[in-house]
């Protein structure tokens, strides 16, 4: 927008049916838009904010649009990766092939707080640790697409992608009528199909598969019954399983089940207090072991977070060069690490210019964003990484890509971020779209819908 | 089959809802019957918080208020009767089983279900109908969806047995509060009294209508009896609640291929209304009866728990 060739190609179609519908009518969709989202109870749970506890994430009515042509390279660039990250992970928990020919350090994996020491040896069906792959995409120009952060434990926010798309359906049949979308709704058979691709060899006929999640206080429950719903599959909580002699069961009217593929919606932490936090009241004692065992198959694998860590973030391209021999696609984007001694003087000197992430934190809590930061916050956050500087990170304040967006006085360009969700079973699968985060606020570079983000529906448009 | 859990949401999912429809009318009752010129002293409101157990909030022999009705049976937090307390559980077993409802059954639950969480007892005082106009069309609308769109499968077993469970149990408890009025010897004490005291428990279940359509306005202590706990046609009588438990626990014995004890039970009081006449139940004590029914409907309740693993 503001370009005075006028709207790029793919936003055509939309550009022309904004000035035709105008924004009164727009706004008032959107209200219409928030009932059915809150009638519907598709809500986000945001923690220790008080006010609502079921919040709803904004959505904006304006799709985000990718050509046939952008979409085949995101695509395969997405695919590519997660191959890589899975290459990763089956590498480090047995030969470490990648730690032997030098090109990650040995302290950053063994050392690493989530490298799990009792994942060694262990042999996932079909090789897979990631089963689910969300990977944090952004524009920058033209021709480039940088990946901010991969997702390799259990990303959320596949809901919105479906949800979006069916509220815009609903709301403007004769927009889709005129433009060519790839449908996304075949998500949910596609996941199921993966799931059913890694359940234990040991297992015959049709899997009994069932998503695990913390229960209805976790701020993503929304997704997990919805998702559940559309699989077919039953939602369990740690209270409706156990394990005997090795096996997973579920807790029926009809008595005990036998579980063979677990979708898990709970961090490794809390999966089975007797292998990890025995502090934990979430977990299913013995869950590991039958995992182990080979008698179900958790997905994803415990220890797959380590392939999405910050700090081994910087060495995807060379996986993708060492495990596939192919060049990336995707770049990353130029990051900076602390704990290296030039780096870290770098980062020190330009932290107004810079962003700056704690290794392990995630859902953009505990960063520095520098350009918006007072001198005193960065005076402080530069202590911190001076105090532990293998803990950070650092990144440019990139110039983002912006997205047309519907605000009280008309549309106007708010950054954005994409997140497809890459399936992995014996096929690696990506349903055309994702989920587009939205900064609401004026030149804000924040997406996270914990921190105030929208989000917006993902048009792929066919050729 | 399902998880054990989600038999036990849908059960307790169901009383709950049932619950929030029966306090409903139970102080619709109350707000009818203190508009009547009855006697004062008889002070219907109390009747209703007995009906409802919230026995705690009532002092001993004295009058109770509106504004305190009110305050227990709608808008309370925490007792486990109030309309308000009922919507929430309901909402929130619901929601834990959201993959077993139907669209339209979980945005009826969802829909307002903060209604009365900031609302004072004035303001709902002030539109007092409303409120329960509401609830009764949540309910309706919750029973309207639950028929018309649930797959007839186990769910829809579980789901109904809370219902009936729970309306027997009312039914039962409105007759525990009211047995002494309904004892043939009462008729002594005759005229207005008497006749107040009999529309108000009709009203409380929404039969007084069906009752003048079955035995043609005439009221008396013993119709009103047949009318509440025989009455095979009336929906909220004991043997009418007895009668779909009893369909709905063999649906689930042939659904599971096995017999329980919970249908022992059920069959023993069906048969039980079957053939005993109201002159044998005020023969061996109505108060008798009513108190050996109650028994019986919670012991029900625990076996079903039983045998279906939750």
């Amino acid at each position: 927008m503001g370009d005075p060739a006028g709207p790029r190609r793919p936003y055509r179609n939309v550009a022309r049916w904004i000035e035709k519908t105008g924004i009164d009518l727009l706004n008032m969709r959107r209200e219409e838009a928030e009932a059915i989202f809150r009638r519907i109870g598709i809500t986000f749970a945001v923690y220790g904010e008080g006010g609502d506890p079921e919040r709803l994430i904004p959505f904006d009515m304006i799709p985000r649009i990718f050509s046939a042509a952008e979409w085949r390279r995101v695509s395969a660039g997405v695919k590519q990766r997660a191959r890589a990250l899975n290459a990763f992970l089956y590498d480090i928990y047995h030969r470490g092939e990648i730690i032997r020919a030098g090109i990650i350090p040995e302290h950053l994996i063994y050392q690493n707080e989530a490298f799990l020491p009792e994942m060694v040896g262990v042999e996932p069906p079909g090789r897979v640790y990631s089963h689910i792959v969300g990977v944090d995409i952004v524009r920058t120009d033209a021709e480039d697409f940088l990946v901010l952060e991969d997702n390799c434990r259990t990303p959320s926010g596949v809901s919105y992608m479906l949800e979006n798309r069916e509220i815009m359906m609903r709301m403007f049949p004769e927009l889709f009528a005129r433009s060519n979308v790839a449908p996304v709704d075949t998500y949910p058979d596609e996941l199921k199909k993966s799931l059913a691709e890694v359940a234990p060899p040991a297992c015959k006929g049709d899997p009994c598969i069932a998503l695990l999640t913390p229960g209805p206080f976790n701020s993503a429950y929304y997704e997990h019954s919805y998702l559940a719903d559309l699989m077919g599959i039953e939602l369990v909580e740690p209270g409706d399983l156990f394990v005997d002699e090795g096996k997973v069961w579920m807790r029926t009217t009809r008595g005990p089940q036998r579980l063979d593929v677990i979708y898990r919606r709970i961090d490794d932490d809390y999966i089975d207090p007797l292998a990890f936090r025995s502090d934990s009241m979430l977990g299913v004692q013995g869950l590991f072991n039958a995992y182990r065992a080979g008698n179900v198959t958790l997905c994803s694998a415990p220890g797959a977070g380590i392939a999405d860590d910050k700090a081994i973030y910087i060495f995807v391209p060379d996986m993708v060069r060492f495990y596939l021999g192919e060049e990336p696609i995707l770049k990353n984007v130029q990051t900076w690490r602390c704990a290296l001694d030039d780096d870290r003087a770098y980062v020190l000197d330009n932290l107004k210019d810079l962003v700056v992430k704690e290794v392990h934190g995630s859902g953009g809590y505990g960063m520095l964003v520098g350009p918006k930061a007072t001198k005193e916050e960065r005076r402080v956050y530069a202590e911190r990484i001076k105090a532990d500087p293998d803990n950070f990170i650092a990144q440019p304040t990139l110039n983002l890509s912006t997205s047309p967006t519907l605000g009280e006085e008309g549309l106007s360009g708010r950054h954005v971020d994409f997140r497809p969700y890459c399936l992995v079973g014996a096929d690696t699968r990506l349903v055309p779209g994702g989920l587009t985060r939205v900064a609401l606020t004026k030149g804000s570079l924040v997406v996270n819908s914990s921190q105030g983000g929208g989000v917006k529906d993902t048009w792929v448009l066919s050729e | 089959m399902m998880l054990s859990r989600t038999a036990n949401n849908l059960f307790w999912l169901a009383r709950y809802m049932e619950r929030a429809e029966a306090t409903a009318r139970l102080i619709e009752m109350g707000q009818r019957m203190a508009l009547l010129p009855g006697p004062k002293e008889s002070n219907e409101w109390r009747s209703v918080m007995m009906a409802a157990g919230a026995v705690d909030a009532v002092d001993g022999d004295k009058a109770v208020s509106e504004a305190r009705v009110v305050k227990t049976l709608l808008l309370s937090a925490d007792n486990p009767t109030s309309v308000r307390y009922c919507m929430e559980r309901a909402r929130a077993n619901a929601r834990a089983v959201r993959t077993s409802l139907t669209q339209q059954q979980w945005e009826t639950l969802n829909d307002g279900w903060r209604r009365f969480e900031k609302m004072t007892t004035s303001e709902a005082r002030k539109n007092l109908g409303d409120h329960l106009d509401w609830v009764k069309t949540r309910t309706a609308t919750f029973r309207g969806a639950t028929e018309g769109f649930m797959l007839r499968n186990d769910r829809y077993d579980f789901l109904h047995l809370g219902g009936y469970i729970e309306r027997a149990n009312m039914t039962l408890r409105l007759l525990d509060v009211k047995y002494y009025v309904l004892l043939p010897e009462t008729e002594v004490v005759g005229g207005g009294r008497d006749h107040y005291q009999w529309r108000s428990i009709l009203l409380a279940l929404s039969g007084h209508r069906a009752y003048h359509h079955n035995y043609a306005g005439d009221y008396s202590p013993w119709k009103i009896t047949d009318f509440l706990v025989l009455s095979p046609r009336f929906p909220r009588s004991l043997k009418f609640c007895y009668g779909g438990i009893r369909l709905h626990l063999d649906r689930l014995a042939e659904h599971y291929g096995e017999r329980h004890e919970c249908c022992k039970t059920a069959d023993e009081m069906l048969e039980r209304l079957n053939t005993k006449d109201l002159g044998e139940i005020f023969q061996s004590g109505l108060h008798e009866f009513i108190m050996g029914a109650i028994g019986t409907t919670y012991r029900l309740s625990d076996e079903i728990s039983d045998a279906y693993h939750f």
